[in-house]
């Protein structure tokens, strides 16, 4: 899962703002097990800024320490577009940066739909190398492509669930 | 038919995917098509079931129509296969317009050229197993005798030729979708149209089924429409194509 | 009970215990099993189901019934129509005894002793003078009495509040109608009285009767007329010829039988529907016996809606019955009341079988939780015991062969209950007859595969639907037989009448004048080619056992009736029967011989007084009769008015025979002609006209009521037939997606009904004609006419032909492709 693509959509869908809310923003929706650091936001952001994906919007000065606004580039906008669109390597446990690429596609008002198609195209597209071997493997060969057939189908399902609860989905993403 | 081709997705914003894709539909010449589908449409009461759905299969290629519940992949097999009648649209089968034909007419051609597997309830309870195989040759106008030949080859290549006698009340599930597997594909059909042949079984049993039925069609040269909602069965496809909403997307082009 | 049940829980807690599984999979166990209170599940349990299981049962059945939303409401309607429609028929039948005794007790009421010997009352202020003037028009009977009172208070019929003076009448309203209208010219130029008032319906047998009381003032007992002092004596009627008990025992019993089926198979209608439902009872815990009496339940419902609707559909019937005439009889709906055994049998009878029914249907199924299981391996079905019903059917009829010929009496008990068995075999066997045959049929074209391998799987739904009517089939077929033989035995004279029209004329009194001018005047009469007249007596005579007609005329009239040459008053002549004659009726009577002592003036109670013998002249000459109209001829000894005088003979009567146009308004005249002379004297068309309009009468209402049987089976064969295609529905699409034609569905369907009623009528004209055979043998007439079967058996296929049509635009519906849907 791409920490630094997650941020810049949170970035394009709220505009600028602080990095601390963007860790805040992230916890809320993506963050249940794993809060992130600050630092790691931190250091996130710079390496944006360096790549010009992000610049920054403004600098607040208060009590404590800097506090950087930050926004997105155009760059940075199309960065996410590809990101989106780009179908993941279908690999078991992968549901985390799904869900994530679904929930972002919502927020930033593109089509979640044609995504999990996308994604489907992919995952069918293994499924369908890993038949292949399947017929012509021997057991073992059978045993591991069905292990794998059977996670991949696992994604898939889920594809679909998700893409049915969209509009739930969504009115609970905006509110 | 091919200024509706891309009715499908109208509105729609599609990527480079289905850009690609709408080509090869399109684009593509109407002979490289066995049975091609344009802008069909068909309402059963209030309910849309197909709402402009676009479709093409080469001979011998095996498509998966895949999409949820309610989206219209069976309605989009029954008008694939002359089933039912459709509001709108044209179905085209190797260069013949279905809609032109009576009902007397589609009947001969599912007869001759189509092959049906449904997911439950299709065998002829009174008929013992290798009649029901040998039913469609009969139907054809095919002897008894040869008919009930041919269709025990077919029961022994599916596995059950041990239970030709019996009748469909006494066999498994597994060896009843392997009888209609066989029956399906006695006639020799150019196509074989398969609405969830494995959605009562268990995945042993219909990951054979499967891996059978695409043996057979592949070495016969017929092609499949398999109408599943499970990718490990859409897995045995060459090409997949999405219905939603009764539109009918092919992901073609993610290849 | 209880106590197993908590020992079961802890049992549970403690390998809960024991194991560390988590809970809630394990309580779930004996949860499931009782499915209730404990108490209820322990009895459950044990197999026996006490009253209160049963109430609870049915009620949760019954409640199903009214539940199930529009199809159930549905479901339950048709059962309860179906039903009704049964249990009216049944009340109906039931009132049969009802209307006939009613019918009876109203005769008696209004009678005068007419018919009796016991109207011998002295003359006195109450005493009326009674004449017999029944009489004919257009087909339609007519009460008619003349009558005369002899003093100041005379007794008065039912219905009649005075005598009517001489020269007026009172009439009923149905004949008071008929004077009014143009068509009763001819009637009120017969009848000729004035009309004064109108008879009341307690003096009528149907409100439609036709009935007069005309006053006379000439009536005197030597004429005929019988005095009485009061009307509604006991009528000491003939018993019913035993030929028409036997017919109307028979009809009964056949006809009733197919109702019972039919109800029988109205109670499973929807019986799909409620399958699916008791299986899914069966999921949530239910066990079979429970199953069972919940689907009771519900059947109750239907049964007993069906009582209702049946009972109101009775008196609905019963309403219009008053407005109607059926063969020209009108029945006060006031008598068409079920007696009350039979009554109360049929309001618990019909229930208890509905219930029975459901049960015994049950039985040959295992509700499973998830679905129906058809006893897959189903027990061949045995021959022996469905052979014993009509086995002892028959062996209670044949031993009744010709125990009618010599008029005995019909053991209606035994003759129903031998019917009804023997009957029986067609339900029994017919099922086992389809299995056997159906079982060796093999291979042929796709649709007749289906139709058999069907029947091969099942074909108990098949034979059921059909048995009600092979039964109606045959019941019809063994009544025909005994009717043909009945109209048969109307013998010579009506075969004769089929080439010469004529009419036959008795008076029971009347004198040579008398005799002499009613001949002139019938000659007289419109369209009369030719009639015949003459005094006849018939006196018993010592060594003939059937004893002499003595017929007196003048030497014009004996001309007309024997070939005389010479003739002069004081001859005397016997008669042979001519050649003609004696051949159409199979042998003839020769004349007495001469000297022969005959009895004169033999009273039947003349007390001590001493027969007056008479001796055949010696100087009698033998002549040849001639042939009458008629057919027959006149025999006997024939004497001039000096040789005998008439009034030396017992009752002389007049014989009439008329030869005339076949023409309804010469017929009429010439009853108006004999109405005048004596209104007492009778008119037949021809020989037995009474009979046979009698047994007429019987076989029009009784094939009336099988083709309302006929035509009630089939309803219900065509709903049970949409049910069992709707049951197939997404079979049919199925094979319609494969690319089978509609004819060759609709041919399998065809093929599958013909089978079975090809066999199913085949058992009917077996069984109807057995049954014909064994009942004629009873008349103890052998003659059947073995091609009786023939319209009822067309007329059962023609019903289920007509079914099968029905249901084809159903089967075209089935099948289109929405029985592919699933979604």
């Amino acid at each position: 899962m791409s920490i630094s693509h997650t941020l810049l959509a949170l970035l394009e869908e709220s505009g600028p703002r602080h990095g601390y809310d963007l860790k805040r923003s992230f916890d809320e929706r993506f963050g249940h097990d794993r809060p992130l650091h600050y630092g790691q936001v931190y250091s996130t952001m710079s390496r944006l800024l360096k790549n010009g994906l992000v610049e920054v919007d403004g600098i607040e000065a208060g009590g404590g320490p800097e506090r950087k606004r930050y926004a997105i580039t155009d760059a940075g906008i199309t960065d996410v577009a590809d990101w989106l669109s780009r179908p993941e390597k279908p690999e078991p446990y992968l549901q985390s940066t799904l869900y994530t690429k679904v929930v972002l596609a919502l927020l930033t008002g593109r089509d979640a739909g044609e995504q999990l198609d996308t994604q489907r195209a992919e995952h069918l597209r293994l499924m369908r190398e890993l038949t292949r071997r399947k017929q012509g493997g021997d057991l073992a060969d059978q045993l591991i492509c069905d292990h794998a057939l059977f996670h991949l189908e696992a994604d898939l399902r889920w594809l679909e669930l998700t893409a049915a609860r969209l509009d739930k989905l969504a009115t609970e993403v905006r509110k | 038919m091919t200024s509706t081709a891309s009715t499908a997705s109208a509105g729609s914003p599609r990527g480079a995917a289905s850009t690609a894709e709408s080509a090869a539909q399109g684009a593509g010449t109407a002979s490289e098509f066995l049975l091609s589908a344009s802008g069909l449409y068909k309402t059963y009461g209030s309910t849309a079931a197909l709402d402009g759905a676009d479709f093409a299969i080469r001979p011998g290629e095996i498509v998966a129509v895949m999409g949820p519940s309610g989206s219209g992949k069976s309605t989009l097999l029954h008008c694939l296969a002359g089933i039912v009648p459709v509001d709108a649209g044209t179905v085209t089968y190797a260069g013949r317009d279905l809609g032109a034909m009576n009902d007397a007419q589609r009947s001969a051609l599912r007869r001759a050229d189509f092959g049906f597997v449904f997911q439950f309830g299709q065998l002829v309870p009174e008929l013992t197993c290798l009649e029901n195989a040998a039913l469609p040759l009969r139907l054809a106008g095919v002897g008894r005798k040869e008919a009930e030949a041919r269709a025990g080859g077919w029961l022994e290549r599916l596995e059950v030729g041990d239970v030709r006698r019996k009748r469909p009340g006494e066999v498994s599930g597994g060896q009843g979708q392997r009888i209609a597997v066989a029956r399906a594909l006695a006639a020799g059909p150019r196509v074989l149209f398969a609405d969830e042949p494995t959605g009562a079984l268990d995945s042993l049993n219909g990951e054979r089924v499967m891996q059978l039925l695409t043996e057979a069609a592949r070495e016969t040269k017929a092609a499949v429409v398999l109408v599943t909602h499970e990718s490990r069965v859409a897995a045995y496809s060459d090409r997949e194509i999405v219905v939603r909403d009764g539109r009918a997307r092919s992901m073609a082009g993610a290849l | 009970m209880s106590t197993a049940g908590t020992r079961e829980e802890q049992r549970g807690d403690e390998r809960t215990q024991h194991t560390g599984e988590a809970g809630p999979a394990r309580p779930a166990g004996p949860a499931w099993r009782t499915g209730g209170t404990g108490a209820a599940a322990g009895r459950r349990g044990s197999g026996a189901a006490g009253p209160r299981e049963w109430a609870h049962d049915l009620a949760l059945g019954a409640r199903f019934a009214t539940s199930g939303g529009r199809q159930g409401w549905l479901r339950t309607l048709l059962t309860a129509v179906g039903v009704a429609l049964g249990v009216a028929v049944l009340l109906l039948a039931a009132a049969v005894p009802e209307i006939i005794s009613g019918n009876d007790a109203r005769s008696e009421a209004r009678s005068g002793a007419f018919n009796t010997a016991s109207g011998k009352a002295q003359p006195s202020e109450y005493s009326v003078l009674g004449k017999d003037a029944n009489n004919r028009w257009n087909g339609y009977q007519l009460y008619g009495r003349l009558l005369q009172a002899d003093g100041s208070s005379p007794a008065t019929p039912p219905g009649l509040d005075h005598i009517p003076a001489p020269g007026e009448m009172a009439v009923s309203p149905a004949l008071k109608k008929v004077l009014d209208s143009p068509e009763g010219k001819e009637l009120r130029e017969r009848l000729d009285a004035k009309v004064v008032g109108t008879i009341g319906d307690e003096g009528l047998l149907g409100p439609y009767e036709l009935a007069f009381y005309k006053g006379a003032d000439d009536l005197s007992v030597p004429g005929g007329a019988v005095r009485v002092d009061k009307f509604g004596s006991p009528l000491d009627e003939d018993p019913m010829d035993p030929v028409l008990v036997l017919l109307v025992v028979v009809a009964c019993a056949v006809l009733v039988m197919p109702v019972a089926i039919f109800i029988a198979t109205a109670v499973r209608f929807g019986g799909e529907q409620r399958d699916a439902r008791l299986a899914a009872l069966r999921l949530v815990g239910a066990d079979i016996a429970s199953a069972r009496r919940m689907a009771a339940g519900e059947t109750l419902v239907g049964a007993l809606v069906g009582l209702l609707l049946g009972g109101w559909f009775f008196l609905l019937g019963r309403a219009f019955i008053g407005r109607f005439e059926i063969f020209r009889i009108s029945i006060f709906p006031e008598d068409v009341t079920p007696g009350f055994y039979l009554g109360l049998l049929i309001v618990v009878g019909v229930p208890v079988t509905a219930v029975a029914v459901t049960i015994f249907a049950l039985r040959g199924v295992a509700i499973e939780p998830l679905g129906l299981v058809r006893k897959s391996e189903q027990r061949k079905r045995r021959l022996w015991w469905r052979l014993l019903p009509p086995v002892a059917g028959a062996a209670l009829l044949i031993p009744l062969a010709g125990g009618l010929e010599t008029g005995g009496t019909v053991n209606e008990v035994q003759v129903s209950s031998g019917v009804v068995l023997l009957l029986s075999g067609i339900v029994l066997l017919l099922p086992w007859l389809v299995e056997r045959i159906v079982g060796r049929l093999r291979g042929g074209p796709v649709a007749w595969q289906l139709a058999t391998r069907r029947l091969q799987l099942g074909s108990g739904n098949a034979t059921r639907a059909i048995s009600g009517i092979t039964v109606a089939v045959a019941g019809a077929i063994a009544l025909q037989m005994l009717f043909s033989v009945a109209e048969n035995s109307q013998s010579s004279e009506s075969q004769a009448s089929r080439y010469k029209s004529h009419v036959d004329i008795y008076g029971p009194h009347t004198t040579l004048a008398d005799t002499e001018a009613l001949t002139a005047d019938l000659r007289r009469s419109q369209g009369v080619k030719n009639a015949h007249g003459y005094l006849q007596s018939w006196v018993e005579a010592k060594g003939i056992e059937d004893g002499v007609g003595i017929t007196v005329g003048s030497c014009a009239t004996l001309r007309a009736v024997a070939r005389i040459d010479e003739c002069r008053d004081g001859d005397s002549f016997l008669v042979r029967t001519p050649k003609s004659v004696s051949e159409e009726q199979g042998g003839a009577t020769p004349p007495p011989k001469r000297g022969t002592p005959l009895m004169l003036d033999k009273a039947p109670d003349d007390g001590g007084r001493s027969n007056y013998t008479w001796q055949v002249p010696g100087s009698a000459r033998t002549v040849m009769g001639i042939e009458l109209p008629n057919g027959g001829s006149l025999d006997g000894l024939m004497v001039t008015p000096s040789v005998l005088a008439e009034k030396r003979l017992d009752s002389p009567s007049f014989q009439g025979t008329v030869a005339m146009e076949r023409n309804a308004k010469a017929l009429e005249a010439l009853r108006t002609t004999v109405f005048h002379t004596d209104p007492s004297y009778s008119l037949w068309e021809n020989a037995d006209q009474e009979t046979a309009d009698q047994i007429g009468a019987i076989k029009n209402a009784v094939l009336a009521a099988s083709m309302a049987v006929l035509l009630l089976i089939g309803a219900s064969m065509a709903v049970s037939m949409l049910e069992q295609l709707r049951e197939r529905k997404r079979q049919l699409s199925v094979l319609v997606a494969f690319g089978t034609k509609r004819s060759t569905l609709g041919a399998s369907v065809l093929w599958q009904t013909t089978v079975t009623v090809v066999l199913g009528i085949g058992m009917a004209v077996f069984f109807g004609l057995g049954l014909g055979w064994v009942l004629l043998r009873m008349l103890g007439d052998a003659r059947a006419d073995w091609l009786v079967f023939l319209p009822s058996a067309a007329a059962g296929a023609g019903v289920i032909a007509l079914v099968t049509l029905i249901s084809l635009p159903f089967l075209w519906r089935m099948m289109r492709p929405d029985g592919l849907r699933t979604e």
